[in-house]
């Protein structure tokens, strides 16, 4: 892992502009073209943008996706081997698109949830696709042969408007959160049976008001929430290792709460490679966490490093972390923008 | 929509007469209640922001003749809303709006509150960040109806929505024929 000494700033790189409404969500494509790769973003003026580095080394709008979804594109998500990307919209339905070149081609609507459809994410594999909307429940969805979805189990459980759904990085474990201020792990038992091993904070640990909000780090034992009862928080998985069965979903338990650095709701978080937090909220900031190496302490622990004030003009929905060049960071805001930020250290 | 009316007997008040505006509008002093009224959104009883008069910000007017969706009095003569409820912090770009609905188990109260939210966004510079409750005690679920009121995304998704548009056009846009 790369380190900079000294004090850290994120330095604006370039603002993306071309969305005619708010910037609701990001998504970096994980194999992509070039040295940094490939960006989608989707907007509440019904589109999906994708932006490249062009050869002059600026970012610059490729494709947009539109004449599709006939309502606000809520989030984002591209298939494990970036060849295609899905897109879940306020119109009820989740888009697949496919990848041929530059050009983009829609070749499957998923249709079900009887309302506003608020994430989508694909599991580590490609085989999965999960989708949860304002009607409660998530669905999980088979990749079949010739772009076909299959539609394989429905979860109940959530009691309001599941905000978003996001796999574990490697294991078939699926996690939601929501307006009902839980979160919830999801496995299968076999057969397409799945069901909730886990809610998250019941007993008193856990989040206030709406969770928004929820990244996994890269080995896969931490995720961080969001919230609009203004904290973060960690949660853990490697400290009972006798009661995990293997597969994940045992005994998540809470770590640490961040506190006192919010004062509004914070809509987005990411965890990167390198093990950096980056948050964006209402505040119009974008701040970054990292874990303290404070020996002091026991317990893990983390502080803030970086705070961004007016990174944008309006909120901060959407923060991603590059997913090849770590120290690169994209934000999405309710000003319609997208902003590509570069972690470095503050010239002296 | 259908529903039948919740409120068939509201208590009308009469509406405050509006002051002319002032020329003087370059005092830096605490300003006072009844002279800001019909200039500026007047403070909150325990909280003093300085208010920036050289600007151009839409007043408590833009607000206060929203008709309620149930009856063709506005708003301020239903006294769902009164000179009290609104807080404006021009530096930082925030309002706080607290509304008072007719009824203690008003189901308008979410629409009385989205009608206030798009007007508030129509009136005031996009930064500015608008907080939406109902005054306390005043609804029976008043931290459900707080709670959907403050969920951005809910309140975009609704606003999508053609029929619940339509109904809030109507609240914003009918007052003209009932502002004597």
């Amino acid at each position: 892992m790369e380190l900079l000494d000294g004090e850290l700033e994120l330095r604006e790189i370039q603002k993306l502009e071309g969305h005619t409404d708010r910037v609701w969500s990001l998504a970096w494509n994980p194999t992509g073209t070039g040295v940094a790769g490939m960006l989608a973003s989707c907007s509440g003026d019904k589109t999906v943008r994708i932006w490249q580095k062009g050869p002059s080394g600026s970012w610059d709008c490729s494709a947009v996706l539109e004449d599709t979804h006939t309502r606000t594109v809520r989030s984002c998500a591209w298939s494990p081997s970036g060849k295609l990307l899905a897109t879940a919209s306020f119109d009820g339905t989740t888009a697949i698109w496919e990848r041929v070149g530059g050009e983009f081609e829609c070749v499957a609507t998923l249709e079900g949830h009887e309302n506003e459809v608020k994430s989508v994410s694909w599991n580590a594999s490609g085989s999965l696709l999960a989708t949860c909307a304002r009607d409660k429940t998530v669905w999980i969805w088979e990749a079949q042969p010739g772009n076909e979805f299959e539609c394989v189990s429905v979860l109940q459980g959530h009691t309001q408007d599941v905000k978003m759904v996001q796999w574990h990085p490697f294991l078939d474990v699926l996690v939601s959160v929501g307006y009902d201020n839980s979160v919830k792990v999801w496995t299968e038992d076999g057969d397409d049976d799945w069901h909730c091993v886990q809610t998250l904070g019941e007993a008193g640990s856990g989040h206030t008001s709406t969770v928004w909000a929820l990244s996994f780090n890269s080995a896969g034992d931490r995720m961080v929430t969001c919230s609009d009862d203004l904290t973060l928080k960690i949660w853990d998985t490697s400290q009972n290792p006798s009661e995990t069965s293997g597969d994940g979903s045992g005994s998540w338990s809470h770590l640490c709460t961040l506190s006192g650095y919010h004062d509004r709701t914070i809509f987005s978080v990411h965890w990167s490679r390198d093990g950096l937090i980056a948050s964006g909220a209402a505040d119009d900031a974008i701040r970054l966490f990292t874990e303290s190496k404070d020996r002091m302490v026991d317990q893990p622990s983390y502080k803030m490093l970086v705070k961004r004030e007016k990174a944008h003009d309006m909120d901060v929905n959407s923060v991603q972390w590059n997913l090849k060049e770590p120290k690169l960071l994209a934000s999405a805001s309710d000003d319609g923008t997208i902003k590509i930020w570069e972690l470095s250290e503050v010239s002296k | 929509m259908t529903l039948g009316m919740i409120n068939a007997h509201p208590v009308v008040h009469a509406k405050k007469e509006r002051v002319a505006r002032s020329e003087d509008l370059h005092s830096d002093d605490a300003l006072d209640a009844l002279d800001v009224f019909d200039i500026l959104p007047p403070v909150a009883s325990s909280i003093c922001f300085l208010l920036d008069l050289s600007t151009e910000l839409l007043e408590f007017d833009s607000v206060r003749d929203i008709k309620d969706p149930e009856h063709p009095y506005s708003l301020e003569q239903l006294s769902v809303l009164s000179e009290e409820s609104i807080a404006v912090d021009e530096k930082l770009g925030r309002i706080k709006i607290t509304f008072t609905p007719t009824v203690k188990h008003c189901s308008m109260a979410t629409v009385i509150g989205l009608c206030l939210r798009v007007k508030l966004i129509q009136s005031f510079p996009p930064h500015f960040k608008v907080d939406i409750n109902v005054s306390p005690g005043s609804l029976a679920d008043e931290e459900a109806v707080n709670k959907l009121l403050n969920d951005k995304e809910r309140v975009c998704a609704a606003l999508e929505n053609p029929s619940l548009r339509q109904l809030v056009d109507e609240c914003l846009y009918s007052n003209e024929l009932y502002s004597l």
